[in-house]
């Protein structure tokens, strides 16, 4: 099982997306391998590493129709088991601004710092939205290099603290 | 010495709670030195408990002493018999095991513990501990009762600062 996929479905967020094209996959003779789905605003979206034998495309192409979802299937070379643990998260907050991933990633960047995962919201109310945002990765760069690199930034609060990962 | 061999998922031995000490003898105290060893010989574990050697009772070994960033910490820690008696706070963290290869996840634990134990003699200990001891000896307490931190992994979205306000105001977190 060393021919995987990357399939990718995105569409509007409703009920049974991920039961039917599971399914699909499922009564083909296709397997799951990391799959992440998340949904943004009321949007649905899915990526998912598979194998199996035929046309993945093919193979979905009904649901996809039925449920309105783009889909796209990429040939991968990167399988299983190629996790990366995060050493240092990023807390990201202030008044919501244009730039503000920018100015944070390329801060980051500049200390060598490889964005492992990255979340962002927009809380607060309409009229005075604030934009949060958690990114965890990995550097060999000390901490308080990481601190000084964000530190610049002005009017938005980064919070950098280190992550020790207990194994036991 | 030797080293023990250590259980992995899916094994259902994992799942099994362990019995209390009731005979600290030689034959313990050797078997707590294979364990310490052979916590020693994985990659970085700050703890292990007995069951996850397929010994079946309440023994745990803590060690948080050896961190990047130092952490408040007793040294190295065996405790028999142990118990949480009193806990406070929560607190997100990222948890990997020697019994679940290639896989971390975030769990919630209690950030302040007051824990009753015996050491390898039967004495009674007692402990204040905190932060990351904390965690790492929920994670192993856990392994007692037949639990793995995958029972307990939240999801990543959860840390975004709305979770605190959550669960403001709530005590105890866990079953520890
Ligand atoms: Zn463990």
């Amino acid at each position: 099982m060393n021919n995987w996929k990357m399939l990718t479905l995105v569409g509007e967020d409703r009920p049974g997306i991920v039961a039917k094209v599971t399914e699909a996959l499922y009564r083909n003779g296709w397997n799951l391998g990391e799959a992440s789905m998340i949904r943004l605003g009321a949007n649905f979206s899915i990526m998912m590493m598979v194998t199996g034998e035929g046309d993945a495309e093919q193979i979905l192409a009904p649901v996809a129709s039925e449920l309105k979802l783009h889909l796209h299937v990429d040939k991968i070379t990167g399988g299983l088991h190629q996790h990366r643990v995060p050493n240092i998260q990023v807390r990201v907050l202030g008044a919501d601004r244009a730039g503000i991933v920018a100015q944070v990633a390329g801060a980051l960047l500049n200390v060598g710092f490889n964005i492992l995962e990255l979340e962002s919201d927009v809380a607060g109310s309409s009229d005075k939205p604030v934009y949060i945002m958690n990114i965890e990765g990995y550097t060999d760069a000390a901490l308080e290099q990481v601190e000084n690199a964000v530190s610049t930034l002005g009017d938005i609060d980064v919070a950098v603290s280190p992550i020790e990962t207990l194994i036991g | 010495m030797a080293l023990l061999e250590i259980l992995k998922v899916p094994d259902e031995r994992l799942k099994q709670a362990s019995d209390p000490v009731e005979v600290f003898d030689d034959a313990l105290r050797s078997f707590i030195d294979d364990l310490e060893e052979t916590r020693l010989a994985g990659p970085g574990a700050v703890g292990i408990a007995a069951p996850q050697v397929g010994r079946f009772q309440r023994i745990v070994i803590v060690d948080v002493s050896n961190t990047r960033k130092p952490v408040p910490n007793h040294g190295y820690m065996v405790l028999v018999n142990p118990e949480i008696t009193h806990w406070e706070g929560y607190e997100m963290g990222r948890e990997g095991c020697l019994s679940v290869p290639d896989y971390t996840g975030n769990v919630i634990r209690a950030t302040h513990l007051e824990v009753k134990a015996q050491d390898p003699r039967g004495k009674i200990l007692e402990f204040k501990m905190e932060g990351f001891e904390a965690r790492a000896l929920q994670h192993e307490m856990d392994h007692l009762e037949g639990m793995l931190f995958v029972d307990r992994v939240v999801s990543r979205r959860t840390d975004l600062f709305r979770r605190k306000v959550y669960l403001k105001g709530r005590k105890a977190i866990g079953s520890a």
